[in-house]
């Protein structure tokens, strides 16, 4: 009976981290090894990625529009509302809500990129952000 | 003494002018609280979703055929995805539908509601009469200084726009 309780806890609590991880930089790095056993994240490649200049109907576009250069630094949205900073160095609620970042990271990326981005780079843009100072 | 005559006149007439300027606005305010404006509402899931962008829209500004044609259309909003879960998104439908323009019991709500053709559903406020008219005596420049930059920015010129207060009294142009 004992054993049997605590086998149940024991998948209760595994059930629910496999569902939603509170780190967000995990839950990208599990769900891109899903098709890459061998996927590890790489800041270098999410940098690149959030500067690059993409070809959009308006002209170019990318994640530095509305954020800025520098993650550290607020940002504006087109209606010129401020953005708090992405890195959490210089903000504390930053990336600490997975669903949170999953939520911007769908939508902006339907955006700026012109489709959904993989778990590998959203997991390489998040490992960026982390390693800001 | 003849050097300081025209300050002293001046500071007089200055005087006398604020004091009849204040006395207006005072009047215009009270006017205001008597049910020229909008009433105060809030909803959490409003004021983070919404609000995350762009001012936290006053339901009180549109019909609510406009605010159910519009979450209907939340992936393509105005050039970007803005897309909800279904439960969030209900329920700020919800919100805004109850207090919109042609169901709020308010001067300024009816004055909306009324600008606006029975067979017309605009998706911005900007697009109705009502707005139209509010702003017809500003310059075209004016939308484009940097300070305000965008028409959905109200809280650039209208400092209580997030407490759906547009007060005309209190609007502050930036330079």
């Amino acid at each position: 009976m004992h054993k049997t309780l605590t086998l149940l806890l024991l998948a209760l609590a595994a059930g629910g981290a496999a569902a939603a991880p509170a780190d967000p930089l995990q839950a990208y790095v599990a769900q891109a090894r899903q098709a890459d056993p061998g996927f590890a994240p790489a800041a270098s490649r999410g940098e690149a990625f959030f500067r690059l200049q993409r070809a959009a109907a308006s002209g170019r576009i990318a994640c530095t529009d509305c954020h800025t250069d520098d993650p550290r630094q607020p940002g504006r949205t087109r209606a010129r509302k401020p953005i708090a900073p992405l890195a959490p160095v210089a903000n504390a609620e930053r990336l600490a809500d997975a669903a949170k970042t999953e939520k911007w990271l769908g939508r902006n990326c339907l955006d700026v990129v012109g489709r959904a981005c993989t778990a590998a780079e959203k997991a390489d843009i998040v490992a960026w952000l982390i390693s800001i100072r | 003494m003849r050097n300081h005559l025209p300050k002293i006149i001046t500071l007089i007439v200055a005087c006398g002018v604020s004091g009849w300027l204040f006395a207006g606005d005072h009047g215009e305010q009270d006017e205001g609280r008597e049910g020229g404006g909008l009433p105060a509402v809030d909803h959490k899931a409003w004021r983070a979703e919404c609000g995350a962008c762009h001012t936290a829209f006053h339901p009180g500004l549109l019909p609510e055929r406009s605010w159910r044609k519009l979450m209907d259309g939340l992936d393509h909003h105005f050039g970007e995805n803005a897309g909800l879960d279904a439960a969030t998104r209900k329920s700020i439908t919800d919100f805004l539908a109850a207090n919109a323009a042609d169901r709020l019991d308010a001067r300024r709500a009816r004055k909306v509601a009324a600008s606006i053709p029975s067979g017309e559903t605009p998706l911005r406020i900007t697009a109705t009469a009502w707005f139209e008219r509010k702003h017809d005596e500003l310059s075209p420049g004016v939308w484009k200084k940097p300070s305000i930059g965008s028409r959905a920015n109200c809280g650039a010129c209208h400092p209580g726009a997030d407490k759906g207060s547009f007060d005309e009294h209190a609007v502050r142009i930036p330079r």
